[in-house]
């Protein structure tokens, strides 16, 4: 039995930032235990992207101060090779005249909450990414802030920093079972048993069927996604082109490699991972049309992963209302890796009872309960 | 092999640098690939992966078998995006 002030499920982006803030702010006992390898999961399978263009509040706050903490996040965590981060901006194209609509005013909203975000004309979308067709396209909104980073790179970066300060992780070790008995929970794993106050379900598409072994109920669900990668080739798309018309994101890696994905709104929920052959073909008939120069570019892999959709398409950060000391930070419907600088400090303080950098209410399980959900609608 | 002998035509990746991802702390072939970019390139491994794994069940100190090779991903090679959007109704 090992006796830990708190234990994280999952070692991704989130657990990893979570196990770091908890840690600078004074919980050095923690352990992180992660089933494969570090960002085996969601994160290590993303599209690497982060972005501030939201159309609600929470992720617009969210996005905002965590894209400012990444900027600085490698002096911070003394990661001194860099975490790759390019700020190419996000294009967001808009095909009909509802989505410029919607766009314009997610532009206004941003603009609002201080983003740098603004609408420009086929033509401007045309300067900024000179490869895209804009044939189609009504407008497009632009924040040149928006961009790149490593996952990998990223989630090792808290990682070893944790570490530093005292925090372990657990690669190869799965949760088999979580016991309460008044404050302490026991967590059960493929190789050491835990004792803690405080257990963190940070585990992605299986974050409902952790907070089950206590008994609780998540509206949290997994859906495939899938994505692919290219060849590498010299520097030609700057920004990452986004269209919610065709359910696509593609854009080009520091690396050179491009990187694309499409969501598919027929995909039923579950934990399947398998890459599909529909996919690349649907894939590689929308992303040829909208960028013709990369008919020539060839695929050298494709593969998938899992959303944590929740039911706004914003995550939950809450302590279970029926077991006290359980914490969920899951629900990330896609954009866990870009906010995971700030979800990670939200947590810890949330779990130290420390002030809050953002009003917590519009992250809690209850807001479910109410009916009212502002959805997040710009999501691929 | 010395230090310059390269692992990873693709991606570029020598001895020495398998070595430092071996150094921090990487245990598996999965995390090598990830961190270090070794087999992501066009040949998707098929040289590089089977001398890592080598590499790494000496560095592990355990057999080779129990090594455990990253997942093959489709396509089985490159395919331009062109070829696959002109692809016609045939297999699904």
């Amino acid at each position: 039995m090992i006796n830990k002030d708190a234990v994280i499920i999952g070692g991704g982006i989130t657990g990893c930032s979570t196990a770091y803030h908890l840690a600078r702010l004074g919980l050095k006992n923690v352990a992180v235990v992660e089933r494969g390898h570090l960002t085996s999961g969601a994160t290590g399978r993303c599209g690497a992207g982060f972005r501030h263009q939201w159309s609600t509040e929470a992720n617009c706050l969210l996005a905002k101060h965590a894209i400012a903490r990444l900027m600085t996040l490698a002096d911070e965590l003394d990661f001194p090779g860099g975490l790759e981060i390019k700020l190419g901006g996000y294009l967001i194209l808009a095909a009909t005249a509802d989505l410029a609509v919607q766009l314009r005013e997610n532009v206004a909203l941003q603009n609002r909450l201080g983003i740098d975000s603004r609408w420009v004309s086929p033509e401007e979308a045309r300067e900024i990414a000179p490869l895209l067709n804009t044939r189609g396209i009504v407008g497009a909104a632009f924040c040149a802030r928006d961009g790149h980073a490593n996952p990998f790179l990223t989630t090792l970066a808290y990682a070893r920093a944790a570490e530093r300060l005292g925090g372990e992780i657990y690669p190869h070790t799965v949760v088999r079972d979580i016991k309460v008995a008044g404050r302490l929970k026991t967590v059960s794993t493929s190789r050491e048993t835990f004792q803690t106050p405080v257990v963190v379900d940070a585990a992605g598409g299986e974050a409902a069927s952790i907070t089950a072994m206590v008994g609780a109920g998540l509206p949290v669900y997994p859906y495939r996604h899938q994505i692919l990668v290219t060849e590498p080739l010299e520097a030609a798309l700057t920004p990452m082109i986004l269209s919610f018309h065709h359910h696509l994101y593609c854009q080009q890696t520091p690396h050179g490699s491009f990187i694309m994905g499409l969501g598919d709104p027929n995909e039923p929920p579950g934990l399947n991972i398998n890459p599909g052959w529909r996919f690349l073909r649907e894939m590689a008939q929308k992303v040829t049309s909208l960028l013709p120069a990369l008919a020539q570019v060839h695929v050298v892999r494709q593969w998938a992963g899992l959303y944590d959709m929740s039911p706004d398409s914003q995550p939950v950060l809450d302590e279970l209302p029926q077991v006290e000391g359980f914490y969920v930070a899951a629900g990330f419907s896609g954009h866990g890796f870009m906010i995971a600088p700030l979800t990670g400090e939200l947590m810890a303080q949330l779990i130290l009872g420390c002030p809050s950098t953002l009003p917590m209410d519009m992250f809690r399980l209850s807001r479910f309960a109410g009916g009212h959900l502002q959805l997040e609608a710009s999501v691929v | 092999m010395d230090k310059d002998s390269i692992l990873c035509r693709c991606e570029d990746i020598d001895l020495a640098g398998m070595k430092e991802l071996l150094a921090a702390g990487a245990r598996t072939l999965d995390e090598i690939k990830r961190l270090g970019r070794l087999g992501m390139g066009p040949c998707q491994g098929r040289t590089c992966l089977p001398l890592a794994a080598r590499l790494l069940a000496e560095h592990l100190g355990c057999p080779l078998e129990e090594i455990e090779l990253p997942a093959a991903r489709p396509p089985f090679e490159p395919i331009p995006l062109g070829a696959l959007a002109g692809e016609v109704d045939t297999v699904d």
